[in-house]
């Protein structure tokens, strides 16, 4: 008798699996679908077969000519990826130390005013980024840091503020027993070494957390690199250059190539987050429960 | 008795002025004269007691802060109430340069907060003399310069570690902010561009401007975009918080293998720059892209379903491809957040005879609602805001002769907002429509704040 129940138990739930399955494998064909389009296209030549769009996605002839016409130098792709990579590691590096030091002066030490810091740029961080647009280029300007100088202005827009983000990095902080910081006071530790000591080289998810969020987001931003790299196409990064092909330049046939460079640019993102994933997860998840 | 009293005094001190005007009272009255000249050179005191570091940092504060104000803040101050009025001029063939509005509006503005910082300053100045005489009284010692220093990276490390983003944060992100909230006041657009027209202060007819629904007032475009802008935050919200629940809960499925392939599977949205991905699937989506292509091909339609030229179709697409973008997401967070709910609950509920959907009714949902509030909350505003989903792929349009200040059907305030400074240059009714933007964000943030269980005080999580 219980045996029966068992097997009949063991069958239905090897038919909803079987859904599961088959739900899971629709999913993955919907999220999958956009990419491999991506990966075909970017092999249709523009010489030989046509650039812009057609209604099929499987290329007549597979050929490398859009990867090719990125390299050849008649456009600055070369220079536009040099761009953002150097803006990317920039930001990950200036960022992650900017963001370690706000949050373990506000994890731990408690001093006049840090309520009111905190509850101050909650209200700031309320006001939408691009308000502070006209501004902030006019700024930059006067320092010769848009246009021809637009990558180290575009690293300093970036880093400038970016204290308002520590919640992340405080909420993890927070965890990491006080206990410990009163043993270290008492056999005579500074705060100094504390942190650079105790408390970093135990927040190593957070740090890695920290950078790789910060390396992954210069790449798609649009808005402050076109704006404060206006007109300059030496000082575009990537997602300012290549999003021209799509809009303005398509007519000419830049779908294919554009494709090619969204791949130069996905595949090494991709596979440096893949490699990072399991601390992307651990920050992402820390952070969304403490809010 | 004067000396029982000072340490009390100090701890409530900053809060009232007429508390601080009590001590700066007393501390001249009872101060020696290091500590009187102190009052007019600043650091005097402290440099004479042999704090070299901390009185030349006082001093060196002062003759700044009169350079700057000589130089360079008090003529843009003065300014600031009328933001110039010697207009620039063509005389012959030169162009001679009147006053320039937006620079007397940002470095006065700046000069004002340089003022204000310099009064607290000179406060901090008063207030280490007064510590320093009442110590030097009690017969103790004054720190050691190397003492002091030493301090900046240890009682006072915050000081230290605060400093350079607190500076980032006041020159690139709050001396903004306050610039756009007085141009909110102002007349500053196309029309009245710096450096060849002056733009003056108007007072609250731009906020009159976005209310007024005449045929060519903002009234029905902000009311337009603000509803669409509040649809599209609450969908994109809960539709993906829900639907990455679902997947999780598929995934995390007892018997369902390759755990580790789906989770990757979905992951590539997040790790792929958004700019590549969401302009991919415009174009995809576009009357002349793959879908259609294949649809027509088919022969299932005649001619090309306008995904991004109907509004609502427009509008429905917009949210289903969040769904792509955002369903991951969620996913990651709720993988993890599901392992902690304890078996033993499903366990006992099974016993009781629940069914799997009354177990994720009475369980699953209460648990992560309570823990992901605070979550719930940041994505709601962050939706708010989102610009990077609707400007890669509709970039707003469809664009309508019914919609002023070249808005769109797809349009949030904040491309709005994006428009208007960019492509319109109308300042002003950008500074205005921020203006609301923060104000629709911070009510709801403060509403559902409150309204949250999982509200702690913050030093309960430690």
């Amino acid at each position: 008798m219980k045996e029966k129940k068992t097997a009949s138990m063991s069958r239905k739930r090897a038919i909803s699996n079987f859904f599961a399955y088959i739900l899971l494998v629709i999913i993955s064909i919907i999220w999958l679908f956009p990419f491999f389009g991506l990966i075909m296209q970017s092999f249709r030549s523009y010489l030989s077969e046509y650039g812009g769009m057609v209604n099929y996605i499987i290329p007549k002839n597979f050929s490398l000519d859009n990867y090719r016409f990125l390299f050849s130098g008649e456009t600055n792709f070369v220079r536009w990826y040099t761009n953002t990579v150097v803006i990317a590691l920039a930001v990950a590096v200036l960022q992650t130390l900017i963001v370690l030091c706000v949050s373990y002066a506000l994890s731990r030490m408690r001093f006049r005013g840090r309520t009111f810091l905190m509850r101050f740029w909650l209200v700031l961080g309320m006001f939408p980024g691009f308000l502070t647009m006209i501004c902030m280029y006019f700024l930059l300007k006067q320092f010769g840091l848009t246009q021809a100088g637009a990558v180290p202005g575009l690293i300093l827009v970036y880093i400038a503020s970016c204290g308002m983000g520590y919640y992340v990095c405080k909420g993890y902080f927070d965890t990491i027993p006080k206990a410990l910081d009163e043993a270290a006071r008492i056999d005579g530790a500074t705060r100094a070494q504390i942190f650079v000591q105790m408390i970093i080289p135990l927040s190593k998810p957070i740090v890695i957390y920290t950078a790789l969020v910060a390396f992954l987001a210069p790449w798609c931003d649009y808005i402050f690199a076109s704006y404060v790299a206006f007109g300059n196409d030496k000082s575009y990064n990537v997602a300012v250059a290549m999003t021209r092909w799509v809009w303005t330049n398509d007519y000419q046939g830049y779908f294919t190539r554009f494709c090619a460079g969204g791949i130069m640019v996905a595949v090494p993102v991709t596979i440096l987050f893949m490699c990072l994933q399991k601390y992307y997860v651990e920050g992402v998840t820390g952070g969304a429960v403490k809010g | 008795m004067a000396e029982n009293k000072k340490p009390k005094k100090r701890e409530y001190a900053a809060f009232s002025l007429k508390d601080n005007l009590k001590e700066i009272g007393t501390t001249f009255a009872t101060g020696d004269w290091k500590t009187k000249l102190s009052f007019l050179i600043m650091g005097f005191g402290p440099l004479m007691r042999g704090q070299i570091v901390k009185g030349l940092l006082f001093l060196f504060c002062e003759i700044a802060f009169i350079a700057y104000m000589i130089g360079f803040g008090a003529k843009y101050m003065v300014k600031l109430p009328t933001l110039g009025t010697v207009e620039t001029q063509k005389i012959g063939r030169k162009t001679v340069y009147g006053d320039n509005s937006f620079l007397i509006l940002l470095f006065g503005i700046l000069t004002v907060i340089v003022v204000a910082a310099f009064i607290l300053v000179w406060r901090m100045n008063v207030r280490e003399n007064l510590i320093e005489e009442t110590a030097l009284k009690k017969g103790k010692a004054l720190p050691s310069n190397k003492k002091f220093l030493a301090s900046l990276l240890d009682e006072n490390f915050d000081k230290t570690l605060l400093a350079l983003p607190c500076l980032g944060i006041f020159v690139f992100t709050v001396l903004p902010i306050i610039f756009m909230i007085c141009v909110a006041f102002t007349n500053y657009d196309k029309n009245h561009q710096s450096p060849t027209n002056l733009f003056t202060w108007v007072g609250l007819q731009n906020f009159r401007e976005l209310f007024s629904f005449g045929s060519s007032g903002f009234g029905g475009t902000f009311v337009t975009v603000l509803i669409w802008t509040l649809i599209w935050a609450f969908l994109a919200t809960f539709i993906d918080y829900f639907l990455g629940l679902a997947v999780a809960m598929l995934i995390n499925k007892k018997g369902i293998k390759l755990k580790k392939l789906w989770r990757t599977i979905l992951v590539l949205t997040i790790a792929v720059p958004q700019f590549v991905s969401l302009l991919y699937i415009m174009k995809m989506f576009g009357n002349d892209g793959i879908v259609n292509g294949y649809l027509m091909k088919w022969g299932w339609i005649s001619s090309p379903i306008p995904f991004w030229t109907n509004p609502t179709l427009a509008k429905v697409m917009i949210i289903v491809i969040n769904i792509w973008v955002g369903i991951p997401y969620m996913m990651l967070i709720a993988t993890g957040l599901l392992m902690n709910i304890p078996e033993d609950l499903y366990e006992s509920a099974r016993i009781d005879g629940a069914n799997p959907f009354q177990m994720f009714v009475k369980i699953t949902l209460p648990y992560m609602l309570f823990v992901t509030g605070p979550f719930l909350l940041t994505q709601f505003t962050g939706n708010l805001n989102n610009f990077n989903v609707i400007y890669l792929l509709t970039q707003g349009r469809p664009q309508s002769m019914k919609l002023v200040g070249n808005a769109g059907y797809t349009d949030l305030l904040v491309t709005w907002l994006y428009k208007m400074t960019v492509t319109e240059t109308n300042y002003r009714m950008a500074a205005v429509i921020g203006i609301m933007v923060f104000i629709v964000t911070a009510v709801i943030s403060l509403i559902v704040y409150n309204m949250l269980p999982s509200v702690r005080d913050e030093e309960g999580f430690q």
